[in-house]
């Protein structure tokens, strides 16, 4: 009896978990754009820890397509497919870094210093390419979007990996404790002896550089540096993210929450697909979820206010 | 005594594990000035939120004018005449006095706002009431003592006949108390109610009729303020004896540990001191007359102009906290859910919050040795929490002290700065931080304290420096201490002990 009643509690805390993650799988099997969804996995992780300290990150998408250009025309300037991805994954950082500086240094707000550096950055992507996508190259770049590893798909791989390492990194680090500090109270952080600019640009950094790994795998499956990749990816993350219980003003959320965020989005992009809803209809759909979820995170907060 | 405007009646309010109103029963009569006075946790908040329409009871009724009402809406309450003013003021700081009082109702003369009469009318209330304000005059130009002020005649112009004030005078300072109460017993000799909440007990027996207890969500007695003893009060809101004890502190030794010389910032004006080993050294002055800014001075919080700081005898180096930090400093700032704590973090993260850097000496934080730490922490400060992991803005304003305390105790600081160290906390809570004062001056460790409490200004103060408009006003030895001193010099009026 009692264990039923265990049982029953876990359903109705966790049932809709389930449920999604049912349908998740029941999706990600018939549906190509899992794929997409487990590239969206990696660049979660830097995405949740700017919300985390209380910032956006517009440059996502962005990043993921200088990410992506940069990579295919150093390989076919010649340069081999390891450097190559370790200078792009350099640069992303340094992207991140700049917008740290903006941020930190000038004081200009994470919404408006991304949302401009995501016009000039798709700019630089363009600028890159000439305006045309980068493909005909041979490189070992496409075994990490095709390869396999014990039967798993190496991009999945990745995304575990990263998915550990930023738990691990946010949970166990001191630098992750900052991180919820910062987004929690700035000013009690500076007042504990905190180096706040610090966190900033560690974040920003870790960021930019998902993104730029993001735009590396997405190379490595349709092997072709396109310079429009990841347009509007920033859109998605954002409301996986702020799906999964991280609050918008900073502080609140955990990663495996997160999870739970992108498998609804997974769930509602995929499923629409399926049912064959027209992409502008999509659009609107996933716009009004992210109101909708920004709008629950304010409901919450405001009642947390309440009690206090 | 007037009749009874509010009446509470058999007021139960359970929330998930908390019975925070147990079958309260209250009244109130016009014209009175009524304190309701408990320890944190005693169902004060509560009783207001549910006088405002904010919490709806579990059971009992509440009488209005003579109405009866199971419970309210907040609208219908402020329209019934029922207002509140709590620490966190409601007005727009870029609108005008005028402006804010009128904010919402605002007059209108054709399709444009008639600013003009706005401003009539607001001055000819101030008048009523005998304050003098600019109604033209932005908020954010007042002082705190103002804005409250301008919340006031702002109830008073909705026509409020039943007006709760929640800790109305934590952040004023004696002279800015005067003018309030002025201002208070000017309402009540309108027929205002007024409901008053505050941890000072010397006020509620300067301005209060009656006074309330409640106890741990239960009704304990009613008295006339005249009819019953500072003693007795406490007594009743802790359930056993127990006195305001100013313990002071060890005493000071012959070294000095601090010595600030001629510093300046924006706000201060070449203020030296020296703290001893040991010291209490309290900072007195008006609100606004640059004491915090002092601490932050000295804590790297805000930078130096001129002047210096020498710590130990060595010139010390303080361009941000996390310097003076290194140096062993310590701040436990004024206001502890924005300064001092991260809310939405645990009590056990916010207590090694300044020492995660010893704590993760390899890649991870060393959670066992955390928690060894913490739970150290917590027994010493006795901080009252069921677990160390719990979420810090659950926690009482005693206990969110000492885990700020806690803090600090952990990174080994040497030199703390109080700033107003017990505003806000309860009466036991409040004893017990006397208590850990004294045994940290034991233990050789040195205090500066702010505090705009006399009593306990006076009362734990080694030392007494006054300030006075962000310059050093006069210094006070243990033997010169008395109320108007401090005042006097608080006010500017004269500099004793000046001599250069």
């Amino acid at each position: 009896m009692k264990r039923q009643a265990a049982i029953m509690d876990f359903f109705a805390k966790y049932g809709i978990v389930v449920v999604l993650i049912a349908l998740v799988v029941f999706f990600s099997i018939i549906s190509p754009q899992f794929l997409k969804m487990n590239n969206i996995f990696n660049i979660l992780r830097g995405m949740t820890m700017v919300l985390l300290t209380g910032g956006i990150d517009l440059t996502a998408g962005s990043v993921i397509g200088v990410g992506s250009v940069l990579t295919a025309a150093l390989i076919l300037a010649g340069m081999p497919t390891v450097p190559a991805v370790i200078v792009v994954l350099l640069i992303s950082a340094g992207i991140g870094m700049i917008n740290g500086f903006f941020i930190n240094a000038m004081n200009i707000p994470p919404l408006i210093t991304t949302l401009g550096l995501m016009t000039s950055l798709r700019g630089v992507a363009y600028l890159i390419t000439g305006g045309l996508p980068i493909f005909g190259f041979k490189s070992g770049i496409t075994a990490l979007g095709k390869g396999y590893f014990l039967g798993i798909p190496l991009p999945v791989v990745l995304m575990a990996g990263v998915f550990l390492v930023g738990i691990l990194f946010l949970e166990k680090t001191r630098y992750g404790r900052y991180i919820y500090g910062v987004g929690g109270n700035e000013e009690a952080s500076i007042l504990s002896g905190i180096n706040v600019k610090q966190v900033r640009y560690i974040v920003y950094s870790i960021s930019g550089m998902l993104c730029g790994l993001a735009g590396i795998v997405l190379l490595a499956r349709i092997n072709s540096g396109q310079p429009n990749a990841g347009t509007g990816y920033e859109m998605d993350i954002i409301t996986a993210v702020v799906l999964g219980g991280v609050s918008i003003s900073g502080g609140e959320g955990r990663l495996p929450l997160v999870v739970i965020g992108v498998l609804i989005m997974g769930v509602l992009t995929n499923g629409m697909i399926l049912m064959n809803i027209q992409e502008y209809v999509q659009w609107v759909v996933k716009g009004l979820v992210l109101v909708a979820a920004v709008g629950f995170d304010r409901f919450t907060e405001t009642r947390k206010a309440q009690l206090a | 005594m007037g009749e009874v405007t509010l009446k509470f009646k058999n007021i139960t309010k359970v929330f998930p594990g908390v019975r925070a109103l147990d079958d309260v029963s209250l009244d109130f009569r016009k014209g009175e000035v009524h304190a309701l006075v408990g320890e944190n946790g005693a169902g004060k908040s509560t009783l207001i939120k549910i006088l405002t329409g904010a919490h709806e009871p579990t059971s009992g009724t509440i009488e209005v004018f003579g109405e009866e009402y199971n419970h309210l809406i907040p609208h219908e309450a402020i329209k019934m005449g029922i207002s509140a003013i709590y620490q966190e003021f409601n007005l727009v700081p870029f609108l005008t006095v005028a402006e804010n009082i009128f904010y919402g109702r605002e007059v209108k003369k054709g399709i444009f706002i008639d600013k003009k009469y706005m401003n009539k009318e607001t001055t000819k209330l101030c008048h009523e009431m005998e304050i003098e304000l600019d109604p033209k005059i932005q908020v954010k130009e007042l002082g705190v003592a103002y804005q409250q002020i301008v919340e006031i005649v702002k109830a008073v112009s909705q026509n409020a006949k039943i007006l709760i004030m929640d800790e109305p005078t934590a952040p004023l300072t004696n002279r800015e108390i005067e003018a309030l109460f002025k201002v208070v017993r000017k309402l009540k000799a309108t027929g205002v109610t007024i409901l008053y909440i505050s941890h000072r007990l010397e006020e509620i027996f300067e301005v209060c009729d009656r006074v309330s207890i409640l106890r741990d969500g239960k009704y304990i007695t009613t008295a006339e303020t005249e009819k019953i003893s500072r003693k007795e009060v406490i007594a009743h809101m802790v359930g056993r004896e127990l006195g305001e004890d100013f313990v002071g502190g060890a005493g000071a030794r012959d070294d000095i540990v601090l010595e600030a010389r001629e510093i300046s910032t924006d706000k201060i004006k070449n203020i030296s001191f020296n703290l001893k080993r040991g010291e209490i050294l309290g900072l007195g002055g008006l609100v606004g007359a640059g004491r915090t800014e002092t601490a932050r001075a000295l804590f790297g919080a805000d930078r130096l102009e001129s002047g210096e700081i020498q710590i130990n005898g060595k010139k010390a180096v303080l361009k941000s906290p996390k310097n003076a930090i290194r140096y062993g400093l310590g701040l436990i700032p004024e206001d502890r859910k924005k300064q001092g704590l991260v809310l939405s973090m645990q009590v056990r993260e916010n207590i090694s919050y300044g020492i995660l850097k010893k704590l993760a000496k390899r890649l991870f934080i060393n959670t066992k040795k955390e928690d060894e730490i913490c739970s150290k922490l917590k027994d010493d400060l006795t901080i009252k929490t069921p677990s160390l992991k719990q979420v810090v803005r659950n926690l009482s304003g005693g206990n969110q002290q000492k885990v700020v305390l806690a803090k600090w105790l952990a990174t080994n600081s040497e030199i703390l700065i109080f700033d107003e160290p017990t505003r806000g906390i309860d009466v036991g809570a409040k004893q017990e931080i006397y208590y850990l004062m004294k045994e940290l001056t034991k233990q050789g460790k040195s205090i500066i304290m702010i505090s705009s409490e006399m009593p306990e200004l006076i009362g734990m103060s080694d030392r007494i420096i006054v300030m006075h408009e962000g310059e050093f006003a006069g210094e006070l030895l243990k033997n010169e201490y008395s109320q108007e001193k401090i005042l006097e010099l608080a006010s500017g009026e004269s500099k004793v002990g000046w001599e250069k």
